[in-house]
Protein backbone atom coordinates (compact mmCIF):
# COMPACT_ATOMS: atom_id res chain seq x y z
CA UNK A 1 0.00 0.00 0.00
CA UNK A 2 2.65 2.42 1.06
CA UNK A 3 4.49 1.80 -2.18
CA UNK A 4 1.71 2.79 -4.55
CA UNK A 5 3.02 6.34 -4.83
CA UNK A 6 6.38 4.92 -5.81
CA UNK A 7 4.88 2.82 -8.58
CA UNK A 8 2.76 5.69 -9.78
CA UNK A 9 5.86 7.83 -9.84
CA UNK A 10 7.45 5.23 -12.07
CA UNK A 11 4.63 5.29 -14.57
CA UNK A 12 5.41 7.49 -17.59
CA UNK A 13 1.87 8.80 -18.22
CA UNK A 14 1.56 9.83 -14.61
CA UNK A 15 4.96 11.53 -14.66
CA UNK A 16 4.17 13.30 -17.90
CA UNK A 17 0.94 14.69 -16.48
CA UNK A 18 2.25 15.59 -13.02
CA UNK A 19 5.43 17.18 -14.40
CA UNK A 20 3.38 19.37 -16.70
CA UNK A 21 1.12 20.48 -13.88
CA UNK A 22 3.92 21.01 -11.36
CA UNK A 23 6.27 22.93 -13.64
CA UNK A 24 4.69 26.45 -13.32
CA UNK A 25 4.64 26.07 -9.54
CA UNK A 26 8.42 25.90 -9.61
CA UNK A 27 9.10 28.23 -12.53
CA UNK A 28 7.20 31.27 -11.26
CA UNK A 29 8.61 31.32 -7.72
CA UNK A 30 12.04 30.75 -9.29
CA UNK A 31 11.58 33.77 -11.56
CA UNK A 32 10.36 35.97 -8.68
CA UNK A 33 13.18 34.91 -6.37
CA UNK A 34 15.88 35.35 -8.99
CA UNK A 35 14.64 38.83 -9.99
CA UNK A 36 14.37 39.84 -6.31
CA UNK A 37 17.82 38.39 -5.64
CA UNK A 38 19.27 40.30 -8.59
CA UNK A 39 17.79 43.59 -7.36
CA UNK A 40 18.90 42.86 -3.82
CA UNK A 41 22.38 41.82 -4.87
CA UNK A 42 23.09 44.47 -7.48
CA UNK A 43 21.27 47.48 -5.99
CA UNK A 44 20.33 47.11 -2.35
CA UNK A 45 23.31 45.25 -0.88
CA UNK A 46 26.13 47.58 0.22
CA UNK A 47 29.58 47.35 -1.39
CA UNK A 48 32.06 45.11 0.38
CA UNK A 49 34.63 46.88 2.52
CA UNK A 50 37.50 45.04 0.86
CA UNK A 51 36.34 44.06 -2.62
CA UNK A 52 34.08 47.05 -3.35
CA UNK A 53 31.43 46.18 -5.89
CA UNK A 54 33.51 43.35 -7.31
CA UNK A 55 32.14 40.90 -4.77
CA UNK A 56 28.68 41.16 -6.39
CA UNK A 57 29.77 38.37 -8.74
CA UNK A 58 29.02 36.06 -5.81
CA UNK A 59 25.30 36.37 -6.57
CA UNK A 60 25.78 34.49 -9.83
CA UNK A 61 28.94 32.50 -9.09
CA UNK A 62 27.82 30.83 -5.86
CA UNK A 63 24.40 29.72 -7.18
CA UNK A 64 26.04 28.34 -10.35
CA UNK A 65 28.61 26.43 -8.30
CA UNK A 66 25.82 25.16 -6.03
CA UNK A 67 23.90 24.00 -9.10
CA UNK A 68 26.93 22.15 -10.47
CA UNK A 69 27.07 19.98 -7.35
CA UNK A 70 23.32 19.71 -6.74
CA UNK A 71 22.65 18.58 -10.29
CA UNK A 72 25.46 16.01 -10.22
CA UNK A 73 24.18 14.57 -6.95
CA UNK A 74 20.61 14.48 -8.26
CA UNK A 75 21.85 12.77 -11.40
CA UNK A 76 23.75 10.13 -9.43
CA UNK A 77 20.83 9.45 -7.07
CA UNK A 78 18.44 9.13 -10.01
CA UNK A 79 20.92 6.87 -11.80
CA UNK A 80 21.24 4.65 -8.72
CA UNK A 81 17.46 4.38 -8.40
CA UNK A 82 17.22 3.54 -12.08
CA UNK A 83 19.92 0.91 -11.80
CA UNK A 84 18.66 -0.75 -8.62
CA UNK A 85 14.91 -0.75 -9.26
CA UNK A 86 15.15 -0.82 -13.05
CA UNK A 87 13.03 2.30 -13.16
CA UNK A 88 12.95 3.86 -16.61
CA UNK A 89 11.73 7.23 -15.39
CA UNK A 90 14.72 7.56 -13.05
CA UNK A 91 17.06 7.03 -15.99
CA UNK A 92 15.16 9.72 -17.85
CA UNK A 93 15.73 12.07 -14.89
CA UNK A 94 19.46 11.32 -14.93
CA UNK A 95 19.63 11.92 -18.68
CA UNK A 96 17.82 15.24 -18.24
CA UNK A 97 20.23 16.41 -15.53
CA UNK A 98 23.53 16.20 -17.40
CA UNK A 99 23.23 19.13 -19.86
CA UNK A 100 21.79 21.39 -17.16
CA UNK A 101 24.61 20.57 -14.77
CA UNK A 102 27.33 20.92 -17.39
CA UNK A 103 26.09 24.35 -18.48
CA UNK A 104 25.96 25.69 -14.92
CA UNK A 105 29.39 24.25 -14.17
CA UNK A 106 30.61 26.18 -17.18
CA UNK A 107 28.94 29.34 -15.82
CA UNK A 108 30.56 28.76 -12.42
CA UNK A 109 33.97 28.43 -14.06
CA UNK A 110 33.62 31.60 -16.15
CA UNK A 111 32.22 33.70 -13.31
CA UNK A 112 34.86 32.37 -10.93
CA UNK A 113 37.57 33.34 -13.39
CA UNK A 114 36.01 36.80 -13.87
CA UNK A 115 35.79 37.25 -10.12
CA UNK A 116 39.38 36.18 -9.68
CA UNK A 117 40.71 38.47 -12.39
CA UNK A 118 40.64 41.75 -10.40
CA UNK A 119 41.48 39.97 -7.12
CA UNK A 120 44.40 37.86 -8.35
CA UNK A 121 45.47 40.04 -11.26
CA UNK A 122 45.07 37.09 -13.64
CA UNK A 123 42.10 35.33 -15.20
CA UNK A 124 43.16 31.88 -14.16
CA UNK A 125 44.59 30.79 -10.88
CA UNK A 126 44.85 27.12 -9.85
CA UNK A 127 42.53 27.89 -7.01
CA UNK A 128 41.05 24.73 -5.42
CA UNK A 129 37.46 25.71 -6.15
CA UNK A 130 38.06 26.60 -9.77
CA UNK A 131 40.14 23.45 -10.26
CA UNK A 132 37.40 21.31 -8.73
CA UNK A 133 34.81 22.95 -10.99
CA UNK A 134 36.99 22.27 -14.01
CA UNK A 135 37.27 18.59 -13.09
CA UNK A 136 33.53 18.47 -12.46
CA UNK A 137 32.93 19.86 -15.94
CA UNK A 138 35.12 17.07 -17.35
CA UNK A 139 33.10 14.51 -15.37
CA UNK A 140 29.90 15.88 -16.90
CA UNK A 141 31.43 15.79 -20.38
CA UNK A 142 32.56 12.20 -19.83
CA UNK A 143 29.07 11.24 -18.67
CA UNK A 144 27.45 12.82 -21.71
CA UNK A 145 30.08 11.34 -24.00
CA UNK A 146 29.51 7.83 -22.65
CA UNK A 147 25.74 8.21 -22.91
CA UNK A 148 25.89 9.32 -26.52
CA UNK A 149 28.37 6.59 -27.49
CA UNK A 150 25.75 3.84 -27.21
CA UNK A 151 23.09 3.19 -29.83
CA UNK A 152 21.02 1.13 -27.45
CA UNK A 153 19.18 3.40 -25.02
CA UNK A 154 18.93 0.87 -22.21
CA UNK A 155 22.61 0.15 -22.34
CA UNK A 156 23.38 3.88 -22.42
CA UNK A 157 21.16 4.40 -19.38
CA UNK A 158 22.74 1.68 -17.32
CA UNK A 159 26.37 2.25 -18.29
CA UNK A 160 26.13 5.98 -17.66
CA UNK A 161 24.39 5.23 -14.37
CA UNK A 162 27.43 3.23 -13.21
CA UNK A 163 29.67 6.12 -14.23
CA UNK A 164 27.51 8.66 -12.35
CA UNK A 165 27.67 6.58 -9.18
CA UNK A 166 31.43 6.09 -9.46
CA UNK A 167 31.73 9.82 -10.11
CA UNK A 168 29.70 10.84 -7.08
CA UNK A 169 31.86 8.65 -4.85
CA UNK A 170 34.90 10.33 -6.34
CA UNK A 171 33.76 13.96 -6.25
CA UNK A 172 34.49 14.50 -2.53
CA UNK A 173 37.82 12.66 -2.84
CA UNK A 174 38.78 14.84 -5.79
CA UNK A 175 37.63 17.96 -3.95
CA UNK A 176 39.63 17.30 -0.79
CA UNK A 177 42.71 16.10 -2.65
CA UNK A 178 42.65 19.30 -4.70
CA UNK A 179 42.36 21.40 -1.53
CA UNK A 180 45.25 19.44 -0.01
CA UNK A 181 47.32 19.88 -3.16
CA UNK A 182 46.62 23.57 -3.22
CA UNK A 183 47.52 24.10 0.42
CA UNK A 184 50.99 22.65 -0.31
CA UNK A 185 51.86 24.78 -3.25
CA UNK A 186 50.51 28.20 -2.38
CA UNK A 187 51.19 30.81 0.20
CA UNK A 188 48.76 30.50 3.12
CA UNK A 189 47.27 33.93 2.35
CA UNK A 190 45.15 32.65 -0.53
CA UNK A 191 42.25 34.89 -1.35
CA UNK A 192 39.10 33.01 -0.49
CA UNK A 193 36.09 33.46 -2.71
CA UNK A 194 33.19 34.23 -0.45
CA UNK A 195 33.19 35.21 3.17
CA UNK A 196 32.37 33.32 6.31
CA UNK A 197 30.37 36.19 7.78
CA UNK A 198 28.12 38.45 5.74
CA UNK A 199 25.71 41.11 6.95
CA UNK A 200 22.05 40.17 6.32
CA UNK A 201 21.66 42.74 3.53
CA UNK A 202 24.30 40.82 1.58
CA UNK A 203 23.22 37.38 2.70
CA UNK A 204 19.51 37.58 1.91
CA UNK A 205 19.89 38.21 -1.83
CA UNK A 206 22.36 35.31 -1.93
CA UNK A 207 19.90 32.97 -0.22
CA UNK A 208 17.16 34.11 -2.60
CA UNK A 209 19.40 33.37 -5.56
CA UNK A 210 20.31 29.93 -4.19
CA UNK A 211 16.68 28.96 -3.64
CA UNK A 212 15.66 30.56 -6.94
CA UNK A 213 18.31 28.61 -8.89
CA UNK A 214 17.26 25.38 -7.18
CA UNK A 215 13.63 25.91 -8.15
CA UNK A 216 14.75 26.87 -11.65
CA UNK A 217 16.62 23.57 -11.88
CA UNK A 218 13.46 21.78 -10.79
CA UNK A 219 11.41 23.50 -13.50
CA UNK A 220 14.01 22.79 -16.20
CA UNK A 221 14.22 19.17 -15.08
CA UNK A 222 10.45 18.74 -15.34
CA UNK A 223 10.31 20.17 -18.87
CA UNK A 224 13.21 18.01 -20.01
CA UNK A 225 11.78 14.97 -18.26
CA UNK A 226 8.51 15.32 -20.18
CA UNK A 227 10.43 15.43 -23.43
CA UNK A 228 12.56 12.41 -22.44
CA UNK A 229 9.53 10.39 -21.35
CA UNK A 230 7.74 11.14 -24.62
CA UNK A 231 10.66 10.14 -26.80
CA UNK A 232 11.37 7.00 -24.77
CA UNK A 233 7.83 5.64 -24.75
CA UNK A 234 7.72 5.13 -28.45
CA UNK A 235 4.41 3.42 -29.02
CA UNK A 236 2.46 3.71 -25.80
CA UNK A 237 -1.18 4.55 -26.33
CA UNK A 238 -1.22 7.02 -23.45
CA UNK A 239 0.77 9.41 -25.63
CA UNK A 240 -2.19 9.47 -28.00
CA UNK A 241 -4.36 10.60 -25.12
CA UNK A 242 -1.85 13.08 -23.74
CA UNK A 243 -1.16 14.77 -27.04
CA UNK A 244 -4.70 14.92 -28.36
CA UNK A 245 -5.35 18.61 -29.02
CA UNK B 1 50.99 -19.67 -31.37
CA UNK B 2 49.09 -22.91 -31.94
CA UNK B 3 48.84 -23.35 -28.25
CA UNK B 4 47.33 -19.89 -27.98
CA UNK B 5 44.81 -20.85 -30.65
CA UNK B 6 43.68 -23.80 -28.61
CA UNK B 7 43.19 -21.56 -25.66
CA UNK B 8 41.10 -19.22 -27.78
CA UNK B 9 38.87 -21.94 -29.20
CA UNK B 10 37.50 -22.83 -25.83
CA UNK B 11 37.73 -19.50 -24.09
CA UNK B 12 36.72 -20.63 -20.66
CA UNK B 13 38.70 -23.88 -20.72
CA UNK B 14 40.92 -22.61 -17.96
CA UNK B 15 37.84 -22.25 -15.80
CA UNK B 16 37.26 -25.94 -16.02
CA UNK B 17 35.85 -27.00 -19.39
CA UNK B 18 36.21 -30.50 -20.80
CA UNK B 19 39.64 -29.89 -22.27
CA UNK B 20 41.03 -28.64 -19.02
CA UNK B 21 43.43 -30.80 -17.04
CA UNK B 22 41.83 -33.34 -14.75
CA UNK B 23 42.95 -31.86 -11.47
CA UNK B 24 41.67 -28.37 -12.22
CA UNK B 25 38.49 -29.79 -13.66
CA UNK B 26 37.87 -31.89 -10.62
CA UNK B 27 38.46 -29.00 -8.32
CA UNK B 28 36.00 -26.94 -10.31
CA UNK B 29 33.32 -29.58 -10.55
CA UNK B 30 33.43 -30.30 -6.89
CA UNK B 31 32.59 -26.69 -6.28
CA UNK B 32 35.58 -26.57 -4.03
CA UNK B 33 36.99 -23.66 -6.01
CA UNK B 34 36.66 -20.66 -3.76
CA UNK B 35 36.40 -17.27 -5.44
CA UNK B 36 40.04 -16.77 -4.61
CA UNK B 37 41.13 -20.03 -6.26
CA UNK B 38 39.11 -19.18 -9.37
CA UNK B 39 40.65 -15.74 -9.43
CA UNK B 40 44.09 -17.30 -9.23
CA UNK B 41 43.35 -19.43 -12.31
CA UNK B 42 42.22 -16.36 -14.24
CA UNK B 43 45.30 -14.44 -13.15
CA UNK B 44 47.62 -17.25 -14.24
CA UNK B 45 45.87 -17.55 -17.57
CA UNK B 46 46.03 -13.78 -18.25
CA UNK B 47 49.72 -13.69 -17.43
CA UNK B 48 50.39 -16.69 -19.65
CA UNK B 49 48.53 -15.13 -22.58
CA UNK B 50 50.27 -11.80 -22.09
CA UNK B 51 53.72 -13.36 -22.24
CA UNK B 52 52.82 -14.88 -25.61
CA UNK B 53 52.46 -11.35 -27.01
CA UNK B 54 55.62 -9.77 -25.71
CA UNK B 55 55.55 -6.76 -28.03
CA UNK B 56 52.17 -5.75 -26.69
CA UNK B 57 53.59 -6.10 -23.23
CA UNK B 58 56.46 -3.75 -23.91
CA UNK B 59 54.40 -1.03 -25.59
CA UNK B 60 53.17 0.83 -22.48
CA UNK B 61 56.72 0.82 -21.12
CA UNK B 62 58.15 2.17 -24.35
CA UNK B 63 55.39 4.77 -24.29
CA UNK B 64 56.39 5.75 -20.77
CA UNK B 65 60.00 6.12 -21.89
CA UNK B 66 59.12 8.29 -24.88
CA UNK B 67 56.81 10.58 -22.89
CA UNK B 68 59.47 11.20 -20.24
CA UNK B 69 62.00 11.84 -23.01
CA UNK B 70 59.79 14.51 -24.57
CA UNK B 71 60.16 16.78 -21.55
CA UNK B 72 63.92 17.36 -21.59
CA UNK B 73 63.66 17.83 -25.35
CA UNK B 74 60.77 20.25 -24.97
CA UNK B 75 61.99 22.16 -21.93
CA UNK B 76 65.73 22.07 -21.45
CA UNK B 77 68.55 19.56 -21.02
CA UNK B 78 69.64 21.20 -17.75
CA UNK B 79 69.00 18.90 -14.82
CA UNK B 80 68.46 21.75 -12.31
CA UNK B 81 65.52 22.91 -14.42
CA UNK B 82 64.14 19.41 -14.94
CA UNK B 83 64.45 18.27 -11.36
CA UNK B 84 61.55 20.33 -9.90
CA UNK B 85 59.18 18.88 -12.50
CA UNK B 86 60.51 15.31 -12.43
CA UNK B 87 57.76 14.00 -10.11
CA UNK B 88 54.98 15.55 -12.19
CA UNK B 89 56.44 14.26 -15.46
CA UNK B 90 56.90 10.73 -14.12
CA UNK B 91 53.34 10.63 -12.81
CA UNK B 92 51.70 12.13 -15.86
CA UNK B 93 53.58 9.60 -17.99
CA UNK B 94 52.58 6.76 -15.64
CA UNK B 95 48.89 7.78 -15.86
CA UNK B 96 49.01 7.84 -19.65
CA UNK B 97 50.90 4.54 -19.93
CA UNK B 98 48.49 2.80 -17.60
CA UNK B 99 45.64 4.21 -19.69
CA UNK B 100 47.21 2.99 -22.92
CA UNK B 101 47.20 -0.60 -21.70
CA UNK B 102 43.62 -0.34 -20.45
CA UNK B 103 41.96 -0.54 -23.81
CA UNK B 104 43.27 -4.08 -24.11
CA UNK B 105 42.25 -5.08 -20.60
CA UNK B 106 38.90 -6.62 -21.54
CA UNK B 107 38.87 -6.24 -25.33
CA UNK B 108 40.23 -9.59 -26.52
CA UNK B 109 38.27 -11.50 -23.92
CA UNK B 110 35.09 -9.70 -24.90
CA UNK B 111 35.62 -10.42 -28.58
CA UNK B 112 36.26 -14.14 -28.28
CA UNK B 113 33.49 -14.68 -25.77
CA UNK B 114 35.61 -15.36 -22.72
CA UNK B 115 33.97 -12.61 -20.71
CA UNK B 116 30.55 -13.95 -21.57
CA UNK B 117 31.62 -17.36 -20.34
CA UNK B 118 32.88 -15.76 -17.16
CA UNK B 119 29.56 -13.99 -16.65
CA UNK B 120 27.63 -17.23 -17.25
CA UNK B 121 29.98 -19.46 -15.27
CA UNK B 122 28.16 -18.86 -12.03
CA UNK B 123 31.39 -17.70 -10.49
CA UNK B 124 31.54 -14.22 -9.06
CA UNK B 125 32.32 -11.92 -11.98
CA UNK B 126 33.64 -9.39 -9.48
CA UNK B 127 36.42 -11.76 -8.43
CA UNK B 128 37.26 -12.74 -11.99
CA UNK B 129 37.56 -9.11 -13.04
CA UNK B 130 39.59 -8.32 -9.94
CA UNK B 131 41.98 -11.05 -11.07
CA UNK B 132 42.16 -9.58 -14.57
CA UNK B 133 42.86 -6.17 -13.05
CA UNK B 134 45.57 -7.70 -10.90
CA UNK B 135 47.13 -9.12 -14.06
CA UNK B 136 46.95 -5.66 -15.63
CA UNK B 137 48.80 -4.23 -12.65
CA UNK B 138 51.44 -6.96 -12.71
CA UNK B 139 51.98 -6.38 -16.41
CA UNK B 140 51.96 -2.56 -16.47
CA UNK B 141 51.92 -1.10 -12.95
CA UNK B 142 54.79 -3.11 -11.57
CA UNK B 143 57.11 -2.63 -14.59
CA UNK B 144 56.24 1.08 -14.54
CA UNK B 145 57.18 1.23 -10.86
CA UNK B 146 60.54 -0.33 -11.77
CA UNK B 147 61.06 2.10 -14.64
CA UNK B 148 59.90 5.26 -12.88
CA UNK B 149 63.05 5.64 -10.72
CA UNK B 150 65.20 5.41 -13.85
CA UNK B 151 63.14 8.11 -15.53
CA UNK B 152 63.32 10.26 -12.39
CA UNK B 153 67.10 9.87 -12.21
CA UNK B 154 67.33 10.87 -15.85
CA UNK B 155 65.40 13.99 -14.88
CA UNK B 156 67.78 14.88 -12.08
CA UNK B 157 66.54 12.91 -9.07
CA UNK B 158 69.21 11.62 -6.67
CA UNK B 159 69.83 7.90 -6.28
CA UNK B 160 68.63 8.00 -2.69
CA UNK B 161 65.11 8.75 -3.96
CA UNK B 162 64.76 5.35 -5.65
CA UNK B 163 62.90 3.46 -2.86
CA UNK B 164 60.40 6.28 -2.39
CA UNK B 165 59.64 6.58 -6.10
CA UNK B 166 59.39 2.82 -6.47
CA UNK B 167 56.97 2.54 -3.54
CA UNK B 168 54.76 5.45 -4.56
CA UNK B 169 54.44 4.36 -8.19
CA UNK B 170 53.86 0.74 -7.19
CA UNK B 171 51.04 1.66 -4.80
CA UNK B 172 49.60 4.38 -7.03
CA UNK B 173 49.37 2.16 -10.10
CA UNK B 174 47.23 -0.29 -8.10
CA UNK B 175 44.65 2.48 -7.80
CA UNK B 176 45.14 3.41 -11.47
CA UNK B 177 44.53 -0.16 -12.66
CA UNK B 178 41.41 -0.43 -10.50
CA UNK B 179 39.88 2.88 -11.60
CA UNK B 180 40.85 2.03 -15.14
CA UNK B 181 39.04 -1.32 -15.00
CA UNK B 182 35.77 0.57 -14.47
CA UNK B 183 36.41 2.75 -17.51
CA UNK B 184 37.43 -0.24 -19.61
CA UNK B 185 34.29 -2.11 -18.55
CA UNK B 186 32.05 0.85 -19.39
CA UNK B 187 33.50 1.39 -22.86
CA UNK B 188 33.63 -2.31 -23.70
CA UNK B 189 30.84 -2.18 -26.27
CA UNK B 190 32.07 0.98 -27.97
CA UNK B 191 34.26 0.95 -31.02
CA UNK B 192 37.22 3.35 -31.14
CA UNK B 193 36.77 4.09 -27.46
CA UNK B 194 40.28 5.47 -26.83
CA UNK B 195 39.47 9.17 -26.43
CA UNK B 196 36.28 8.49 -24.47
CA UNK B 197 38.10 6.05 -22.19
CA UNK B 198 40.66 8.72 -21.31
CA UNK B 199 37.93 11.34 -20.76
CA UNK B 200 36.15 8.97 -18.36
CA UNK B 201 39.21 7.67 -16.54
CA UNK B 202 41.68 10.53 -16.17
CA UNK B 203 39.46 12.91 -14.13
CA UNK B 204 38.76 10.09 -11.68
CA UNK B 205 42.49 9.43 -11.38
CA UNK B 206 43.35 13.00 -10.34
CA UNK B 207 43.58 12.21 -6.59
CA UNK B 208 46.07 9.42 -7.39
CA UNK B 209 48.11 11.87 -9.43
CA UNK B 210 48.08 14.44 -6.62
CA UNK B 211 49.14 12.10 -3.82
CA UNK B 212 51.53 10.10 -6.02
CA UNK B 213 53.32 13.13 -7.41
CA UNK B 214 53.59 14.59 -3.90
CA UNK B 215 55.12 11.38 -2.49
CA UNK B 216 57.58 11.22 -5.38
CA UNK B 217 58.43 14.90 -5.03
CA UNK B 218 59.15 14.48 -1.33
CA UNK B 219 61.27 11.41 -2.04
CA UNK B 220 63.28 13.37 -4.62
CA UNK B 221 63.79 16.18 -2.10
CA UNK B 222 64.95 13.64 0.45
CA UNK B 223 62.04 14.41 2.78
CA UNK B 224 59.65 12.05 4.58
CA UNK B 225 56.98 10.86 2.14
CA UNK B 226 54.95 8.69 4.53
CA UNK B 227 51.81 10.86 4.58
CA UNK B 228 51.08 11.02 0.83
CA UNK B 229 52.14 7.39 0.47
CA UNK B 230 49.60 6.37 3.09
CA UNK B 231 46.93 8.47 1.39
CA UNK B 232 47.84 6.71 -1.83
CA UNK B 233 47.49 3.39 -0.04
CA UNK B 234 44.06 4.45 1.22
CA UNK B 235 42.98 5.20 -2.35
CA UNK B 236 44.26 1.80 -3.46
CA UNK B 237 42.34 0.04 -0.66
CA UNK B 238 39.17 1.99 -1.44
CA UNK B 239 39.57 1.09 -5.10
CA UNK B 240 40.20 -2.54 -4.20
CA UNK B 241 36.89 -2.76 -2.33
CA UNK B 242 34.69 -0.82 -4.76
CA UNK B 243 36.19 -0.85 -8.26
CA UNK B 244 35.78 -4.58 -9.09
CA UNK B 245 32.08 -4.33 -8.17
CA UNK B 246 31.59 -1.35 -10.49
CA UNK B 247 33.66 -2.99 -13.23
CA UNK B 248 31.61 -6.18 -12.98
CA UNK B 249 28.37 -4.18 -13.23
CA UNK B 250 29.76 -2.31 -16.24
CA UNK B 251 30.88 -5.49 -18.02
CA UNK B 252 27.53 -7.16 -17.40
CA UNK B 253 25.68 -4.20 -18.89
CA UNK B 254 27.80 -4.37 -22.01
CA UNK B 255 27.44 -8.14 -22.40
CA UNK B 256 23.66 -8.20 -22.21
CA UNK C 1 22.81 55.40 -12.86
CA UNK C 2 26.25 55.61 -14.42
CA UNK C 3 27.72 54.93 -10.98
CA UNK C 4 25.60 51.79 -10.88
CA UNK C 5 26.78 50.70 -14.32
CA UNK C 6 30.38 51.44 -13.37
CA UNK C 7 30.20 49.02 -10.41
CA UNK C 8 32.92 50.85 -8.56
CA UNK C 9 35.41 50.19 -11.33
CA UNK C 10 34.58 46.48 -11.55
CA UNK C 11 32.17 46.82 -14.48
CA UNK C 12 34.40 44.82 -16.80
CA UNK C 13 34.15 41.81 -14.45
CA UNK C 14 30.71 42.11 -12.87
CA UNK C 15 28.61 42.60 -15.99
CA UNK C 16 30.17 39.83 -18.09
CA UNK C 17 29.60 37.46 -15.15
CA UNK C 18 25.92 38.32 -15.03
CA UNK C 19 25.70 38.16 -18.81
CA UNK C 20 27.25 34.68 -18.95
CA UNK C 21 25.00 33.35 -16.20
CA UNK C 22 21.85 34.83 -17.72
CA UNK C 23 22.82 33.46 -21.14
CA UNK C 24 23.28 30.00 -19.65
CA UNK C 25 19.87 30.25 -17.96
CA UNK C 26 18.11 31.42 -21.12
CA UNK C 27 19.84 28.77 -23.23
CA UNK C 28 18.71 26.13 -20.74
CA UNK C 29 15.12 27.31 -21.08
CA UNK C 30 15.38 27.27 -24.87
CA UNK C 31 17.03 23.82 -24.96
CA UNK C 32 14.52 22.29 -22.56
CA UNK C 33 11.53 23.68 -24.46
CA UNK C 34 12.99 22.62 -27.77
CA UNK C 35 13.53 19.07 -26.47
CA UNK C 36 9.92 18.84 -25.32
CA UNK C 37 8.57 20.32 -28.52
CA UNK C 38 10.65 18.02 -30.69
CA UNK C 39 9.58 14.96 -28.70
CA UNK C 40 5.94 15.99 -29.06
CA UNK C 41 6.24 16.53 -32.77
CA UNK C 42 7.99 13.20 -33.25
CA UNK C 43 5.43 11.38 -31.13
CA UNK C 44 2.58 12.91 -33.08
CA UNK C 45 4.24 12.07 -36.33
CA UNK C 46 4.76 8.52 -35.15
CA UNK C 47 1.23 8.05 -33.94
CA UNK C 48 -0.20 10.05 -36.84
CA UNK C 49 -2.18 12.38 -34.64
CA UNK C 50 -3.47 15.48 -36.38
CA UNK C 51 -3.28 19.00 -34.99
CA UNK C 52 -0.44 20.96 -33.47
CA UNK C 53 1.34 20.73 -30.18
CA UNK C 54 -0.38 22.55 -27.42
Amino acid sequence: MAWTWFHRLASPPHIYRVAGRLMPWLAWPAAVLIVAGLIGGLVLAPPDYQQGDGYRIIYVHAPSAWMSLLVYTTMAVAAAIGLIWRMKVAHAVAASCAPIGASFTFAALVTGSLWGAPMWGTYWQWDPRLTSELILLLLYLGYMGLRSAFDDLQRADRASAVLAIVGVVNVPIIHYSVIWWNSLHQAPSVMRLGKPTMPPSMLFPLLMMLVGFTLFFGALLLVRLRGEVLSRERTASWIREALRP
Amino acid sequence: MTDSGAMRRDPAAHLGGQEAPKTRDARWQAGAASPLATARLVLARDLKLAFRKRSQLVQPLAFFAIVTTLFPLGVSPELPRLRPMAAGVVWAAALLSSLLALELLFRDDAQDGTLEQYALSGRSLTWLLAAKTAAHWLLTGLPLALMAPLAAIALGAPGAAVPGILASVAVGTVALSLIGSIGAGLTLGIRRSGALLSLLTLPLEIPVLIFGARATELAIDGAAYGVPLRLLGALAVLGLTLAPLAAAAAVRINLE
Amino acid sequence: MSAFLDMGGYAAYVWPSYAVTLTVMILNIVWARRLLQRSRKEAMHRLAIGGTAK
